[in-house]
């Protein structure tokens, strides 16, 4: 048989979140489709999903519940009238643990790929022109290949920013995918970043039992973060034992054969700190190097991100940038939407998205979640506004099953009641936003959600209480005097 | 296909309108020429029809807002049906959006007693929000300062004042003495607020005195046929009062004065203001230059105001300015009354009904037709003396109506 280079509708490059929801996407719209993807796991098979699945969020949120389980059986079983004499860890079962569930994730989506009639490429791929990408295989020895197309979608993703003074080794030092799957706890864990994922490493490894210390070299603590979340956050975590090291900048880090020692300068002086392991988190750039061949002339703005529209088009008729390899927040669901955008605009549909209501959450324990506009940028831009706050420690739900932890912060304007933002601080935070995006979606005012029944007892009584507290009349809170 | 409703282009000397109500909620079908939303100038409201068959997409001005001459108010969807293709994101489903209420938007409309329909909603698919409820509320109630009094005679019977709806009243409470509370509409707002700076800001009094229109009743008897057949137009009595009211005007020019704060502005032309009754209440057009006009002049411009105002169609330079208003109670059956002064001017005169009474003429005791005229005026700048002197020689050229054509 002739090999002419098969033709698809649409070429997907990545199988992160963005890019596997972008397949299923033109899949469901009609649009012969292939995704080409080379995360290969643990096991050498390919593993779908990107970091997202198996380097991020997924491992992430698995070995944390792991660790949480860890911690409460250790030492908040006394207080249930359970006794356990000694829980003993083993870190390579709950690594395996963690993959077996990564692999029953990958497994779905390959399952979806299928009865979508995806075809599910594993190897890299390069765009050579706006119909045109070259596959090389994983299988190295299967020659590489061209494929046609009429439009393709980039959904190739980020990688974890390198630094000089902390060169990573895979071995001691490290990126989030090894310390995924370190075998043992490390005694004393580093961490350079404390953004969104050193503090979930950080709430991982300091629940196994690890003394984690933080280096954020950066004026603003999770500056992106509600001031009065993030006072509440650092209690919380000081009491936890992390340690966070402000405005610390490492400037070298020398290996020596069992631990690391990091050099590292602070506005007082310079100091020094050893570790066993050290997590390098500071941040992700996107994987646009090599994505497309020098002749293709796909734009790419200063920072590597790939230059698009506000329908996710590059600069190339037909080919569309999502997820981590554009600019904005780096969420996989802002990825995933992006992705259905570009799919639904290559069927013909017209489209927009808009980034005002997406919610973001740090899945550190407690979670950290929020939608909207913070205080401190609301009051930078002179918006008059109110706010309700609503402790988890007056919330009769979370008192009974022991997460009365954090609080509900809702921000509304001060005359039309319109929700600019939502903050949420408690274990379920990640479920409890869903709310308020909803709300703020359909432009809602706090006393549309105070009007709103909520179940009782439950934790999201908070955000109605929350709601409430904005006219300062919550109900299971003392008024306010200050109001 | 869409198509864009602009703001009309507005007289001259209007630099710009206030958006009273939408008629329309975005999402809703609308026919060609269908009045979709009243824009308020100083005396007129105009009516902007929708310029085809279509469903309303977008609503760019909300109540309240202020526009001038050109700007965009609305885009429609031509030839769209009701109901709207599944390509829109934002599409209403069975039930329009329009009636799903969110839990305070239904509060509010419970508490203010509103009509959802008449709020423009800028919310997702053509739904309302608190803000857009409360931003309703707040234009509602606002008054337009911009707006010129219309003189209410207080007579028996008050004219029709139907204007733009206004909220539905309360339901009746089920015991036997119940109670209807009704928000003033926009217009009857303004108009009350602009009758008691009248009152405030000028020395209110009226004078009184009465005509004998014996004559005047001959005279038309005698002519109203010839003179229907050479003007095309009735002979009524009002081309009567305006022309004996200049005469006297020419003769006390303090009449015809305007006061603005210390200064008396004597007007050297005679702009008289005829209040007349239409669907939207007492509006007064102005004759302007009316000692430049005949009988037959005042007659036709009288005849085409009444014909305007019925079909509210009176533009702003018909209500605009006036230096003297004449009113007429007696239409609807009053004896007597004190009408209110036109701000800014300083005087205006009342006629009322014509009855048969018993008048002393030669020391006998007669029956002529009486008229009381009324005539009240700003003491800010017209003494008793004056007032009353004027009032008298109209009541002079009236009973004698040769003197108008001696001009003494």
């Amino acid at each position: 048989m002739k090999k002419s280079p098969k033709h698809y509708d649409v070429i997907v490059i990545g199988a992160g979140p963005a890019g596997y929801v972008a397949a299923i996407r033109c899949a469901q719209l009609g649009l012969k489709t292939a995704c080409i993807d080379h995360w290969t796991g643990k096991d050498k098979q390919h593993s779908m999903g990107g970091t997202f699945l198996n380097a991020g969020c997924i491992p992430a949120l698995t070995l944390l519940e792991s660790a949480k389980l860890y911690r409460t059986i250790t030492e908040q079983s006394a207080i249930h009238g359970i006794r356990v004499s000694k829980a003993e860890l083993d870190i390579a079962e709950m690594i395996q643990h963690k993959d077996e569930v990564l692999r029953s994730l990958s497994d779905h989506i390959a399952q979806l790929f299928d009865s979508n009639q995806i075809d599910c490429i594993f190897g890299t791929a390069q765009l050579m022109d706006a119909k045109i990408v070259q596959v090389h295989p994983i299988e190295k020895s299967s020659k590489a290949y061209l494929l046609e197309c009429d439009n393709v979608i980039l959904a190739t993703g980020s990688s974890s920013v390198d630094i000089d003074a902390a060169r990573i080794d895979g071995d001691k030092i490290v990126e989030s995918y090894t310390a995924m799957n370190f075998s043992s706890v490390p005694k004393r864990l580093g961490i350079i970043g404390a953004g969104v994922i050193g503090l979930e490493h950080a709430s991982i490894w300091a629940r196994l039992g690890s003394k984690v210390t933080l280096f954020d070299a950066q004026n603003d603590f999770l500056g992106f973060v509600d001031d009065q979340i993030v006072d509440e956050a650092l209690k919380i975590y000081s009491k936890q034992g992390l340690d966070i090291r402000f405005r610390a900048r490492v400037t070298a880090t020398k290996k020596t054969p069992k631990s690391v020692r990091i050099e590292y300068e602070d506005p007082d002086s310079s100091h020094q700190l050893s570790v066993d392991k050290l997590i390098v988190a500071v941040g992700r750039k996107p994987n646009s190097e090599n994505l497309a061949s020098a002749e293709a002339n796909l734009l790419l703005d200063e920072n590597g991100f790939v230059h698009v529209d506000e329908q996710c088009m590059t600069n190339l008729p037909g080919v569309f940038a999502i997820g981590d390899l554009v600019q904005g927040p780096m969420l996989a669901h802002k990825g995933a939407e992006e992705g259905i955008l570009a799919a639904e605009v290559i069927s013909g549909k017209e489209r927009s998205l808009h980034y005002s209501v997406i919610p973001n959450v740090i899945y550190t324990e407690p979670a950290i979640a929020w939608v909207g506009q913070t205080e401190q940028h609301l009051r930078s831009t002179g918006e008059p506004i109110k706010i309700g706050i609503f402790p988890f420690s007056a919330n009769a739900c979370a008192l009974s099953t022991g997460k009365s932890i954090g609080m509900v912060k809702i921000i509304s304007q001060k005359y039309s009641d319109q929700i600019l933002g939502v903050h949420i601080i408690n274990p379920c935070a990640s479920e409890l936003i869903a709310e308020a995006v909803l709300a703020m979606e359909f432009s809602a005012s706090t006393e549309d959600l105070a009007r709103t029944v909520h179940a009782h007892p439950s934790l999201s009584k908070a955000l109605h209480e929350a709601a409430m507290a904005i006219d300062n009349r919550a109900l299971h809170i003392p008024p306010s005097e200050t109001h | 296909m869409k198509t864009e409703v602009l703001v009309p282009n507005l007289p001259e000397s209007v630099a710009d309108a206030t958006l009273i109500t939408w008629h329309k909620q975005v999402g809703e079908p609308v026919q060609r020429d269908e009045n979709l939303v009243d824009l308020e100038t100083d005396k007129v409201v105009l009516e902007v029809p929708a310029p085809d068959n279509g469903v309303l997409e977008k609503v760019l001005q909300q109540n309240g807002a202020t526009v001038t001459s050109g700007d965009l108010l609305a885009v429609i969807n031509i030839d769209k049906s009701a109901t709207p293709s599944e390509d829109t994101i934002d599409q209403a489903t069975e039930e329009s959006p329009a009636q799903a209420l969110s839990p305070a938007v239904r509060r509010l409309i419970l508490e203010h007693e509103l009509d959802s329909n008449k709020i423009p909603a800028s919310g997702k698919a053509g739904r309302l929000t608190k803000n857009d409820v409360l931003d309703y509320i707040k234009t509602d109630v606002t008054v337009s300062e911009q707006a010129t009094p219309e003189p209410i005679v207080t007579t028996k019977t008050p004219p029709p004042n139907v204007v733009t709806p206004g909220p539905a009243p309360t339901p009746a409470t089920s015991d036997s003495r119940p109670e209807q509370r009704v928000p003033m509409t926009r217009l009857r707002a303004r108009v009350a607020e602009r009758l008691i700076q009248a009152q405030q800001n000028s020395a209110m009094l009226t004078t009184f005195n009465e005509v004998n229109l014996k004559k005047v009743i001959e005279l038309r008897r005698d002519y109203k046929d010839s003179f229907v057949k050479k003007h095309q137009v009735k002979l009524g009595f009002m081309s009567f009062f305006i022309k004996a009211s200049i005469e006297a005007l020419k003769r006390f020019p303090l009449i015809n004065a305007s006061v603005d704060q210390r200064d008396i502005i004597y007007h050297g032309y005679y702009d008289i203001g005829i209040a007349v009754a239409s669907e939207r209440g007492l509006v007064v057009p102005i004759i302007r230059d009316a000692d430049q006009l005949d009988f037959a002049g005042m007659e036709k411009q009288i005849a085409e105001f009444g014909v305007k105002a019925q079909a509210g169609r009176l533009s702003y330079e018909d209500l605009s300015g006036g230096t003297f208003t004449i009113t007429n109670g007696g239409v609807f059956g009053s004896m007597l009354s004190t009408p209110i002064l036109n701000p800014p001017q300083s005087a205006i005169l009342g006629m009322h009904s014509i009855q048969q009474r018993p008048w002393v003429e030669n020391n006998d005791v007669v029956v002529r037709p009486i008229m009381y005229l009324a005539l009240s005026y700003d003491h800010q700048i017209i003494d008793g003396k004056e007032a009353v002197q004027f009032l008298v020689a109209i009541k002079e050229s009236l009973e004698e109506p040769s003197r108008l054509l001696l001009n003494i």
